[in-house]
């Protein structure tokens, strides 16, 4: 598997995800700075977690602008995979890869606990080691993570199985308890809690989200 | 060279007087300034000199007693004087030799009149410290103190501290993950946040101040210079009136997000062998930076202001060489780096400008705008410093309390105790503050939530155990008693997780120096650290001092902040509370004479702050602290607690709601003296059910007091088979009384 993780300024999660995709498949993962304009080949490319150019103006929306997303959008249109963590989600909401936003969480405070997910669709080629039902427990550390989205889009996420995972217990506000989506081909996956952060068992904690890396390894080996 | 006539005069001569004082310079400080320069200075020389010399920076106070503290040890590379403590850790990932870079610093007064900003440039003071060494952080610590819970600003000082503290550290993506919090009124003007960071770096690439080299470019890198921040270093080193308030100018503004490029680009930067010396523009920016790097090389410096990056206008000399504008370095090149320098930098989108250049003539020549508007000899500048031996007043030592006249108030079993001790502010959960640090970014935090932390070096299964402690209530009633205990318990804390404690960074927060009463406790707390210190060959790496804590007269309880660091061989050892289970048998470790003086009992149950606070007998902590690791480290025990404030049926308490298991005590002893009594250097231990360990024997051998006080299991906290109270009910009572206090 022929990985990229694209690292803008404020990035901060890509070292942790390059670790966990080299934990999953032996090999380094490409590392593409944001002001790149040529991606390389990739079979999957990962936006990661962190505070990209700060957060500021609003979560994501300076990243999607950056000239390396135009060939991430390239490369989404050509069936790329493509995995947004966190920030990723938020970066991928932005440049509209995925729909909907991620808005303040509800009770305006950052939030970092290991929260209980619910599988809801595991028929992609991100969450095919998880089954449909099965309850995962995934740490989740972000300030803007309240899925909204219009009711037309809501439905049309629950009618085409794009709706990935949502929690057991909202946390943040998120409408229908919505934790991760897929594009509406499954080949992009949104997601706030950070599976790279529940994969290497020797932390101590849960390693459900192996499977995310495992299950990719797998489809595109 | 230019000569002292070419100096711009800004001021009549009462008038500098007069402006000297409103920087905290007294006459005599005003007199010996003059003398060295040979006649009065200008406004920026004023400022610089007024800086320099204040108690923030000068230590002028409190370094004839720092130089009592051991600072030697086989681990030490380096001790206090630089930006941060430096010891050796051991081997990396690849057999390279490894360091741990920390320091623990105060952000007091900036953070009650700001809370936010205050704390969240705090963290990016800290971090820039560590990082400047060329260490790449690890963790973030933090000691936070807060008035009393129901006096009207603690509320709003606990969100915007806590909200501070994860907004910047969160963001430039260091976990926090570890910390204390303390409320109590004597911080009601006056909190206290203490934030400490731990870094780590190859041993052949470490980064010191002193500069070298005549000629050699000095450049500027980070954030643009603005009027923020001004007078930082004078307003902490002054205590508070009534109004506090008008000071939130001085208060600077962070940016972590350029804290982030900051720290990569001086990482990449470091990784080529382009940097001579850095030093990190903290208090007292500018001028700091530049005195400290050429000072301690023994050279000169001039600096050309029209050259640094500036986000105002029209900024005069004196402003630039005082803002305490954020994120923001000096560093001193090789010849011919000064390319390499920009192209760095300008990836990460950050200024890096020429603005100076090391001389020989030993002097800080200060240019703007074709003029010299500051020309300071710098030997005498740092040799001739003040240093003050104040007058100190020792503290009255208070008798043992007979814990037989604190019996339980009527009505009141050891139940409901508990639960009161348990939901009490100083010992209730901190889960509203820790849920808004982000603990796990890095992917290697082991362990949280426990007596201390652990964060595995990256690549290895090697690992680094952290704590920051203090009491200051037992500082309060006897400083050199509360001294040992802060460095004891720092000790213990590492210890009880299965690591070798190693060194430590102090954090000295007290009132105002210049009051004998006062000066008695630094003292006080100083020996007894240093007795610690040598007793448990713990030395002292780094530090920080805090004086003037104190409002309209009111000085906080002392606080000598510890931030131990230790080191362990294999994380997957760590002993974790979570681990105990039903089944498993519960031993204490260490005698329990139910010592009742200055404990949590006695305040939260009895509403009395007396007595002498539990003595620490140095050579028996070391013993059982040394004991227990090997039991550790060898596998033996499944889960292990320090015993500290609350005494042990808190201890036993707060295993229980760990491990998600109730107990059965069978200690016949049922005074509140032998339960809540807080003596020292003790441990709870869990041992399997059917281990075939002969604690008892080997404890005997040791000569370790040593005593099987019960058997996990059940959904209560039972003595004798009796429950006191059930672990749902005191689960919930933990838990709801942070929320509340924030009005959730």
């Amino acid at each position: 598997m022929r990985a990229s993780v694209i690292v803008f300024p404020g990035s901060n999660c890509d070292r942790d995800v390059a670790v966990a995709l080299q934990r999953a498949c032996g090999r380094r993962p490409n590392m593409v700075w944001h002001a790149d304009v040529r991606l390389p080949e990739s079979d999957l490319v990962v936006i990661p977690g962190g505070f990209s150019y700060g957060d500021y103006l609003r979560t994501g929306a300076v990243a999607a602008r950056a000239p390396i997303m135009r060939e991430v959008a390239a490369a989404a249109k050509k069936g790329v995979r493509i995995l947004g963590i966190c920030n990723g989600f938020q970066v991928l909401c932005e440049t509209q890869l995925l729909p909907g936003v991620l808005l303040r969480n509800r009770d305006l405070k950052f939030i970092c606990r290991t929260v209980e997910l619910d599988v809801v669709n595991s028929d992609s080629d991100f969450t095919r080691n998880w089954k449909k039902g099965q309850k995962l427990r995934i740490p989740i550390a972000h300030g803007d993570g309240s899925y909204f989205a219009d009711s037309g889009t809501l439905k049309s996420l629950n009618d085409n199985g794009r709706v990935a995972l949502r929690y057991c217990d909202n946390p943040n506000g998120s409408l229908e308890d919505i934790a991760g989506i897929f594009s509406e081909n499954r080949r992009i996956l949104g997601l706030m809690p950070h599976p790279e952060r529940a994969a290497d068992p020797e932390l101590g904690g849960s390693v459900d989200g192996a499977a995310v890396f495992k299950s990719l390894v797998q489809a595109l080996a | 060279m230019q000569g002292n006539a070419a100096i711009r005069k800004t001021q009549d001569p009462p008038d500098l007087r007069r402006i000297a004082a409103e920087h905290g310079m007294n006459a005599a400080e005003f007199g010996e300034m003059c003398k060295i320069l040979g006649r009065d200075p200008s406004a920026c020389e004023l400022g610089v000199f007024a800086l320099m010399w204040s108690e923030h920076c000068s230590y002028k106070s409190s370094k004839v007693w720092l130089k009592k503290l051991p600072t030697e040890g086989p681990h030490v590379i380096c001790g206090p004087g630089e930006n941060a403590g430096v010891i050796d850790i051991g081997e990396g990932a690849s057999g390279e030799k490894l360091a741990a870079v920390f320091k623990i610093e105060s952000h007091n007064h900036p953070s009650f009149i700001e809370p936010y900003q205050g704390a969240a440039t705090g963290v990016g003071g800290i971090l820039r410290d560590v990082f400047t060494m060329g260490a790449r952080p690890v963790a973030n610590l933090n000691a936070l103190r807060f008035g009393a819970v129901d006096h009207p600003k603690t509320r709003s000082l606990v969100a915007g501290v806590v909200a501070g503290i994860g907004g910047y550290g969160n963001c430039v993506g260091i976990p926090t993950v570890a910390g204390e919090v303390n409320f109590h009124k004597s911080y009601n003007g006056n909190n206290l946040v203490n934030a400490m960071t731990v870094g780590v770096a190859r041993q052949d690439r470490i980064f010191y101040a002193r500069a070298t080299g005549v000629g050699n470019p000095v450049c500027y890198v980070g954030s643009k210079t603005g009027r923020d921040g001004i007078k930082g270093a004078t307003m902490a080193s002054a205590e508070f009136n009534d109004n506090a308030e008008s000071q939130r100018p001085t208060v600077q503004v962070g940016d972590p997000f350029t804290e982030k490029l900051l720290l990569e680009a001086c990482l990449e930067l470091m990784a080529t062998d382009a940097i001579v010396a850095i030093q990190d523009m903290g208090a007292a920016g500018l001028t700091s930076s530049a005195v400290e790097m050429a000072g301690k090389g023994g050279l000169g410096i001039e600096l050309d202001l029209d050259n640094v990056p500036q986000r105002e206008t029209g900024m005069n000399a004196y402003e630039m060489m005082i803002s305490e504008s954020q994120e923001r370095m000096l560093l001193v090149l090789k010849p011919g780096s000064e390319e390499k320098a920009r192209d760095i930098f300008r990836k990460w989108e950050l200024d890096a400008v020429v603005i100076g250049k090391l001389t020989d003539t030993g002097r800080l020549v200060v240019r703007h705008k074709g003029g010299v508007e500051a020309d300071i000899p710098l030997a005498p500048l740092v040799t001739r410093a003040p240093v003050y031996e104040r007058p100190v007043e020792d503290t009255p030592k208070q008798q043992p309390l007979d814990p037989v006249r604190y019996p339980l108030p009527p009505g009141m079993d050891l139940g409901a105790a508990l639960e009161k001790l348990v939901s009490c502010p100083d010992l209730c959960s901190k889960l509203w503050i820790i849920d808004q640090y982000d603990r796990h970014v890095g992917t290697n935090t082991v362990y949280t939530g426990g007596d201390a932390s652990v964060v595995r070096l990256h690549g290895t299964h090697r690992g680094l155990a952290m704590k920051v402690d203090c009491t200051p209530r037992y500082c309060a009633a006897d400083p050199h008693e509360g001294g040992k205990q802060a460095v004891a318990e720092s000790w213990r804390n590492i210890t009880a997780v299965g690591a070798k404690p190693l060194a430590l960074t102090d954090n000295m927060n007290f009132g105002s120096p210049e009051k004998p009463r006062i000066m008695g406790q630094f003292a006080g707390c100083i020996m007894g650290i240093r007795e610690a210190c040598l007793a448990l060959d713990y030395p002292v790496v780094s530090g920080n001092v805090s004086f003037y804590s104190e409002t309209k007269g009111e000085a906080v309880q002392p606080t000598p902040v510890i931030g131990g660091v230790g080191v362990m061989e294999d994380v997957s050892k760590t002993a974790r509370l979570t681990h105990a289970t039903e089944g498993d048998r519960l031993y204490v470790i260490g005698a329990t004479a139910g010592h009742i003086g200055q404990s949590l009992y006695l305040r939260e149950i009895h509403g009395v702050e007396a007595g002498s606070p539990p003595p620490v007998d140095l050579q028996a902590e070391r013993r059982h602290g040394d004991f227990v690791r090997g039991l550790v480290e060898n596998g033996v025990v499944r889960a292990c607690h320090d015993v500290s404030d609350g005494g042990l049926l808190v201890a036993v308490a707060e295993l229980c709601m760990a491990a998600g298991c109730g107990v059965d005590l069978t200690a016949s002893d049922d005074s509140p003296g032998f339960w809540f009594g807080e003596d020292q250097g003790r441990y709870i231990l869990c041992l399997p059910a059917g281990a075939r360990f002969p604690l008892a024997e080997k404890a005997k051998q040791a000569g370790i007091p040593v005593a099987e006080i019960g058997i996990l299991g059940g959904g209560d906290i039972c003595l004798g088979g009796r429950s006191l109270i059930p672990l749902a009910r005191l689960r919930r009572s933990h838990g709801r009384t942070l929320p509340a206090l924030m009005g959730e």
